[in-house]
């Protein structure tokens, strides 16, 4: 009989990427301690990046192993959701075209929210996708400003020959207040690491692991890795000794992405996941006012599969940056002078958005039945000059995973764009179609027409006057120069 | 069977006001200027006009919609009197309608007023266009200029012309609109500039430098319009008049399909071809005296060389380096300094080049005069070279 669990899985983590000593060289004159140990590079997430726009890429790169289909329920997590009425995995389940008879969840609140979606969807025994993204935000000057980073991952879960099944779990519920950030404030306010380490992680996960590990029969021995995520520089280590763990501690991605909120737990299981070999048993905890222990058994090795990156692919896809003041820009902690142009009024007819959203949401391309076409957007008519059939007459064909090239472009310094400058050009698909796109992540040596590009979904439009954020595709080089 | 509108018009009278930054003129006060100097060329008063047109194409701006605006401040009342708006095409727009309702015999006596207040925006440039409610959900909000460098790609691409070798030559093409600005006494910008100022300025929108952009401006253009008849009747000797207008218009074939490579513009082909028929050109390199056209951007201008096949396809570039569109060349091009120089009040711009044309056919032009002229082209592009509106029209002494 078929078993349920893990079927596949995926991740995201923002390309652009600051080395932490650029932080701390900025921060020297009033935290002249800020650098003393500061390696690697953290991950960042560009200004039209948000934990949906990453939600949706680790969710693209998961799904290449599973049938999106046959998802029944859709959950995401976050701590970095931009709305506080109006549901995000909604907005996920239409980029990623899942079937409309779909539920969907978004899960929020706590540091523990990835884990704790991923552990419910265990539970609940159904097909379904649960995707944690986060991209919090430390305070400038602050020791997290350099330990934080971006990301997502994403679990596709269903019945077959599982990557890795859950045989046993524990929780427990605790008041625990180690840090807090009201509803709409930007910041977290932290309370003193050695007793959040002391009375919060050595405390309280160690007997919610034994707890797990009884109902599955096993000791800590029994354990091969330990996905133990923590904001807490030497809590894991410090967890791992507390309980005797002799195995591997899974990796905490610091070296260049940093640590990613809610969504680094399952990050980081994903990335172990990828790893681990049949057999093996792989304990997950989250931990965010209370404890969840996950203890796995990993299942069949699986085949490549064609265009999965994975942790490990997203952490290489990387685009060195330069500038601190960028980062800083790009979360909205410094207000620049944008000039006039930046005050254009950006307010979407939820209407049209509506209307469009079959075409829009999930970038989808009709093809012209009588003459084969490809054409985005879909108007009324064909585009062909000698067709001209009716739109009824089109197939739903969407441009998301079709191979493209960019056929002309400009670097544009006149726009206002909060990267600038904005690169522009139009896009031809192999397909066929075309439109003018934006392309985005390009780096330093710029982009050149013929360069292969690949799709992603991104913040098309900030509507400051009115807070709407508003989604749309645009094109990214294959890759980084 | 449509017998087309060669010499079934004639121009009566044109005005341009001064291009430029007119801070201390409202539009209005603009459109005076030129409508004043149109009623005395047209030795008519105001009360004679039965039919107009009013070239506005910036609402973030300007007086507002309708014709309203124009007609209370040239105060011609009870008259049929329409607002025009297609993008930059907009000036040559007000001249086809007004031609169109002469040449149908429906008024005597018709205007075309065109006329835009940008230095009222509070910054240089355009102010980004409204694109529309189900366009701003897909489409990327770049400036113009980014728009019209796609042409640079898409030409160098197809022609294998080095970034180095095009850059230089559309600075010539600045060069000389500059040169040709100097003596042009209404014109925005009347200095000339050194081809290494043109190269070395900031980046707009990649390969287009500030020097590749046109002025923009404040400014009015109209003109008054009538049969050749009643033209000469009033007394005019010599009578310019229309030998076609013609437009094309994008329906999605360059943005959509791959049936355009990104190094010409295809409205403006269809655009002139017709042209050239309707007027009864057939070797435009050696027929068309003068050239205004549309040099919104320097690479406009280039492309526009070949897409009026005046430069073979991939010559347009030895062309302009050879001077061949200068002051004294084959086919002077921009000879009142063009979009570049004189200024780009969108609304007043297709009339401000039929007013330059028809000041150079009737021997006005001063300092610039040509010798001789008997033919001149407009070429005036809405839009984006991938989407928009091309409008050709051809004037000629009748």
């Amino acid at each position: 009989m078929a078993e349920f669990g893990i079927i596949a899985h995926g991740a995201y983590v923002p390309r652009l990427r600051l080395d932490r000593k650029i932080i701390a060289e900025a921060h020297r004159w009033m935290a002249p301690g800020l650098g003393e140990g500061a390696k690697g590079a953290r991950a960042f997430r560009s200004w039209d990046e948000d934990c949906v726009t990453m939600a949706v890429e680790a969710a693209r790169d998961g799904l290449r192993g599973a049938d999106a289909r046959k998802i029944a329920s859709v959950t995401v997590a976050s701590t970095t959701f931009p709305y506080a009425d109006l549901q995000h995995s909604a907005i996920v389940a239409d980029a990623l075209r899942l079937p409309s008879s779909v539920r969907s969840l978004d899960m929020a609140s706590s540091q523990r929210a990835g884990v704790s979606a991923l552990l419910q969807a265990l539970r609940m025994g159904e097909e379904s996708l649960v995707i944690a993204s986060d991209a919090p935000v430390g305070k400038p000057g602050s020791a997290r400003e350099l330990s934080f980073g971006a990301g997502a991952a994403a679990f596709a879960l269903g019945r077959g020959e599982p990557l890795a099944r859950l045989v046993s779990c524990h929780s427990r519920t605790v008041g625990f207040v180690d840090h807090f950030r009201p509803a709409g404030e930007p910041f977290d306010y932290f309370w003193e690491d050695r007793w959040v380490r002391d009375e919060g992680y050595l405390a309280l996960v160690p007997p919610v692991v034994e707890a797990a590990l009884r109902e599955a029969q096993m000791t800590i021995g029994d354990v091969k890795t330990l996905v133990m995520p923590s904001m807490l520089r030497g809590a894991a280590p410090a967890v791992a000794r507390q309980m005797g763990f002799k195995g591997a501690l899974a990796s905490d991605l610091d070296k260049d992405c940093g640590y990613s909120g809610a969504a680094h737990a399952l990050l980081m299981f994903s990335a172990a996941l990828d790893e681990a070999s049949p057999g093996e048993r792989i304990l997950l905890v989250g931990f965010g006012q209370g404890v969840d222990a996950l203890v796995f058994e990993v299942g069949k090795k699986p085949a490549p599969i064609a265009g999965r990156r994975g942790v490990a692919g997203a952490l290489k896809d990387a685009l060195p940056t330069d500038s601190y003041l960028r980062m800083l820009s790009f979360y909205g902690n410094i207000e620049l002078e944008w000039g006039m142009r930046a005050e254009k009024v950006n307010k979407t007819a939820l209407t049209e958005q509506y209307r469009s959203s079959h075409q829009t949401a999930g970038f989808v391309a009709g093809r012209c039945r009588a003459c084969g076409a490809i054409q985005f957007p879909q108007l009324q008519y064909c585009v062909t000059p000698t067709c001209r059939a009716g739109s009824d007459q089109f197939d739903q064909l969407s441009l998301v995973d079709a191979p493209a090239k960019l056929l002309t472009h400009t670097a544009d310094w006149l726009s206002y764009h909060p990267a600038p400058p904005l690169h522009v050009g139009f896009v031809q698909f192999d397909n066929g179609a075309r439109l003018m796109m934006e392309v985005v992540d390009v780096g330093p040596g710029g982009v050149e027409p013929g360069a292969p590009l690949r799709m992603v979904m991104r913040v098309k439009e900030r509507d400051a006057a009115r807070g709407y954020v508003r989604y749309f595709w645009k094109s990214t080089p294959l890759d980084i120069g | 069977m449509a017998s087309g509108i060669k010499d079934k018009v004639a121009i009566l009278g044109m005005g341009c006001s001064r291009f430029g930054e007119r801070w201390d003129m409202s539009e209005g006060a603009l459109m005076a200027e030129a409508f004043d100097e149109a009623l005395a060329d047209a030795s008519i008063g105001r009360e004679s006009i039965e039919a107009a047109w009013f070239g506005s194409a910036m609402d973030p701006v300007n007086v507002g919609n309708s014709a309203i605006p124009a007609s209370t401040a040239l105060r011609l009342d009870g008259i049929a009197f329409s607002r025009m708006e297609n993008m930059c095409a907009t000036g040559t727009e007000t001249l086809r309608a007004a031609t169109y309702a002469v040449a149908s015999g429906a008024v005597d006596f018709a205007l075309a007023i065109g006329a835009e207040k940008l230095k009222d925006t509070g910054y240089g440039g355009l102010p980004p266009p409204f694109k529309g409610t189900f366009n701003d959900m897909w489409l990327p909000m770049n400036s113009a200029p980014a728009g019209f460098a796609q042409l640079a790609s898409g030409y160098r691409a197809k022609y294998g012309v080095s970034k180095d070798e095009l850059k230089r030559a559309i600075g010539h093409v600045s060069w000389k609109s500059h040169q040709n600005g100097v003596l042009s006494p209404k014109a925005h910008l009347r200095k000339a500039v050194s081809m290494e100022t043109i190269l070395n300025a900031p980046m707009i929108a990649e390969p287009l430098g500030l020097f590749d952009c046109c002025g923009v401006s404040d400014g009015a253009a109209c003109a008054i319009v009538t049969t050749p008849e009643i033209a000469r009747a009033l007394g005019k000797k010599d009578v310019v008049t229309i030998k076609a207008i013609q437009l094309s218009i994008s329906s999605g074939i360059e943005t959509t399909t791959n049936a355009w490579d990104g190094s010409y513009v295809r409205n403006t082909r269809a655009a002139a071809k017709r042209a050239y028929v309707e007027a009864g050109i057939t070797k435009p390199r050696e027929q068309v005296s003068l050239m205004e056209v549309h040099d919104c951007f320097s690479i406009t201008e280039l492309v526009t060389m070949e897409d009026l096949f005046v430069s073979r396809d991939g010559g347009a570039v030895r062309d302009v380096l050879d001077g061949f569109y200068d002051r004294d060349g084959g086919v002077p091009c921009q000879i009142d300094g063009g979009l570049k120089c004189f200024g780009h009040p969108i609304g007043a711009s297709g009339l401000r080049m039929a007013y330059e044309v028809y000041q150079q056919l009737l021997g006005r032009a001063g300092p610039r005069q040509l010798a001789s002229p008997s033919i001149g082209l407009t070429h005036n592009l809405g839009g984006v070279p991938f989407q928009g509106i091309a409008a050709v029209s051809i004037l000629g002494l009748s």
